[in-house]
């Protein structure tokens, strides 16, 4: 490195300098920090940067055997090819729907359970259903479709059976495509609940009690306080929260979809990131699959900039 | 509070809270006691949420012991802690080297560039396809690196820490460079061993999401011996792949169900055991994260 042969000159920043040119100056001076974000560097080249620049496939008919470089282009023959597939708007709808409906569904639950949890003065008790509420964030998709798969299953399954016991026929709700959406939602809130109240929970203890006793001294209720007091000092998390998760409506994760899904669920069940891998990795359709998943990523980048600028333009907040 | 204690309201807020900690306890109670029932209790479905054995409360763990001699089963277990130890080690160093460096961005040459470059990967990658391709064409595929490495160096992570090491001293730091440190020496010597916090909720998030893994395997790996637990448990739960236990299941008669939980709860006991104990440091990340994120 060029830099080390300056070691001598190495000075304090504020120290009177010699007479080397600046750059070379702050080369000196960043050296040590350089070589510390060497790893980092090469982690970001290997595993960020050139998978991007690998994302020109998508635009080329790559054969592996005859590499990158030579392999042909074809422009975006591989996109019209997507959107020409006969399921290509089912997938987009499936995708967004899924996202939507778990938004939907899965948002206010948190912001309910830390309402009512900061309303209860049993300090035991509070800290006993936040410890047992955090803990399934921590499980794997795996183990949480697995669960649901034990549980829901045909033979023996518990929650089978005592549907049957109410006279409500059960057998099929894992390969039935209308209860895939609902099964998503419940066990995606199921495991987040807890762990998305912590934020709001945090945001409310950070309210001042001497609001709350003068509203108490003029006369309000608690219905009054949480309406006057509570709620507008959470609504800046809130909305925070919420365009958070606005901006990564299209980015769903391939692993639960991908576990919980079956041929006989696709109607509701196939979205781009499981269609990506099927396709990619399984028919070794490289190209196609990148362009998909190209398609894809564009569409949830536009909308966390879409979100971003509301964010700034509504509550002052952003992401950057 | 001066407030009478038995009113409806306090009586909804505790149904509600009881609910929804017996709907997360519920499924986890009734794994536990399947996978700890006779086979007859399991095969004629009389468990419910406390372990059963000849029709009495009771519990055996001879699922357990069957279970856990499997190789298959041993094996990724070992590959997964092995993963998991590794993994958390390289994220660590690298993490903690690069967000160091990170947060003196005004004095690392091109600093600036890299902290937008690393907040680039939040919202925008190759994907799925090239991330593979790239993997190959390293020759990391069915090697333990493609597990370890792609994700050591997270942006979220990295931002958390960098954050926290913007709250280092001004003044420790310069009164180490008057003793001759330079940022290597007064990162090993000074920032680190005040930044035990930091390193152990980032060291967790990175544990857990190794541990947890499974779409890093299931792309990158085809060897099964080095598959971790995610994968078998995968094979064994939702795809019933019963070979491992075909001839052994003849004569020891385990019903299907209880060797699925016991398989279900091997992988998920750890994570219940360590996890009260961690708590706090989890939820400190949370906090950290979303103040700056």
């Amino acid at each position: 490195m060029r830099a080390t042969k300056n070691a001598s000159a190495e000075v304090l920043p504020n120290s009177p300098a010699s007479a080397k040119p600046e750059w070379m100056k702050k080369l000196a001076d960043g050296k040590y920090l350089m070589m510390l974000v060497t790893p980092a560097v090469i982690c970001l080249a290997l595993f960020y940067y050139f998978p991007m620049y690998g994302l020109i496939i998508a635009f080329k008919d790559y054969k592996p055997f005859i590499g990158l470089m030579q392999s042909e282009w074809v422009g975006f023959e591989n996109f019209v090819r997507f959107f020409n597939y006969k399921y290509c708007w089912r997938m987009i709808k499936n995708t967004f729907l899924l996202s939507f409906w778990s938004l939907l569904w899965g948002f206010p639950a948190p912001i309910i359970l830390a309402l009512v949890l900061n309303e209860c003065q049993n300090m035991k008790f509070k800290k006993f259903v936040q410890t047992v509420s955090y803990m399934p964030h921590f499980f794997s998709t795996v183990i949480v479709v697995g669960l649901l798969t034990m549980m829901l299953s045909p033979t023996g399954g518990i929650v089978t059976k005592a549907l049957e016991s109410l006279g409500i026929e059960a057998t099929n709700i894992l390969a039935d495509a209308r209860y895939f959406r609902t099964l998503y939602i419940a066990s995606g809130i199921w495991q987040e609940l807890g762990w998305g109240a912590i934020v709001y929970l945090a945001a409310l203890t950070n309210i001042d009690p001497q609001l709350y006793e003068a509203a108490v001294v003029d006369g309000a209720g608690k219905w009054r306080c949480l309406w006057s007091i509570t709620l507008p000092s959470i609504i800046p998390t809130i909305i925070t929260m919420l365009l958070l998760r606005m901006g990564s409506i299209f980015n769903v994760g391939f692993e639960k979809a991908f576990l919980l899904q079956s041929p006989s669920t696709y109607e509701t069940s196939e979205i781009i990131s499981t269609y990506v891998y099927t396709q990619g990795l399984q028919s070794n359709s490289f190209s196609y699959g990148t362009a998909v998943g190209l398609f894809n990523s564009i569409v949830s980048l536009s909308l966390v900039l879409i979100s971003n600028y509301v964010a700034k333009s509504v509550s002052e907040t952003s992401l950057w | 509070m001066v407030e009478k204690k038995f009113t409806v309201g306090w009586l909804l807020r505790n149904l509600f809270l009881w609910f929804v900690v017996l709907m997360v306890m519920f499924p986890v109670l009734h794994m536990i006691s399947v996978s700890l029932s006779g086979t007859w209790d399991v095969i004629t479905n009389s468990v419910g949420v406390w372990p059963m054995v000849d029709g009495k409360f009771g519990a055996t763990l001879a699922v357990y012991k069957f279970v856990l001699a499997k190789p298959l089963i041993f094996t990724a277990y070992k590959n997964t802690i092995v993963y998991t130890v590794l993994g958390t080690a390289i994220a660590l160093f690298v993490l903690s080297t690069g967000a160091y460096a990170l947060s003196k961005a005004d004095r690392l040459p091109g600093g600036k560039f890299l902290n937008i470059l690393v907040m680039i990967t939040m919202f925008f990658s190759g994907g799925m396809i090239p991330g593979f391709l790239c993997i190959k064409w390293l020759g990391m595929l069915d090697t333990i690196w493609a597990i370890v490495l792609p994700h050591a160096f997270g942006a979220y992570n990295c931002i958390i820490m960098r954050s926290f090491f913007q709250g280092f001293p001004k003044e420790i730091e310069e009164s180490g460079r008057l003793d001759g440190l330079n940022d290597i020496t007064i990162l090993w010597y000074l920032v680190l061993p005040t930044s035990t916090a930091v390193l152990a909720t980032i060291g967790l998030f990175v544990a857990v999401s190794q541990w947890n893994g499974f779409m890093g395997p299931l792309i990158y790996l085809n060897d099964e011996s080095k598959y971790p637990l995610q994968i078998i448990l995968r094979q064994i739960v939702m795809e019933s792949v019963m070979d491992e236990f075909e001839g052994a299941a003849r004569d020891t008669t385990f019903a299907e169900n209880s060797i699925k939980y016991a398989t279900i709860a091997v992988a998920v006991i750890p994570i219940i055991a360590v996890y009260p104990f961690l708590q706090k440091y989890f939820v400190k990340g949370v906090m950290i994260g979303s103040v700056k994120g």
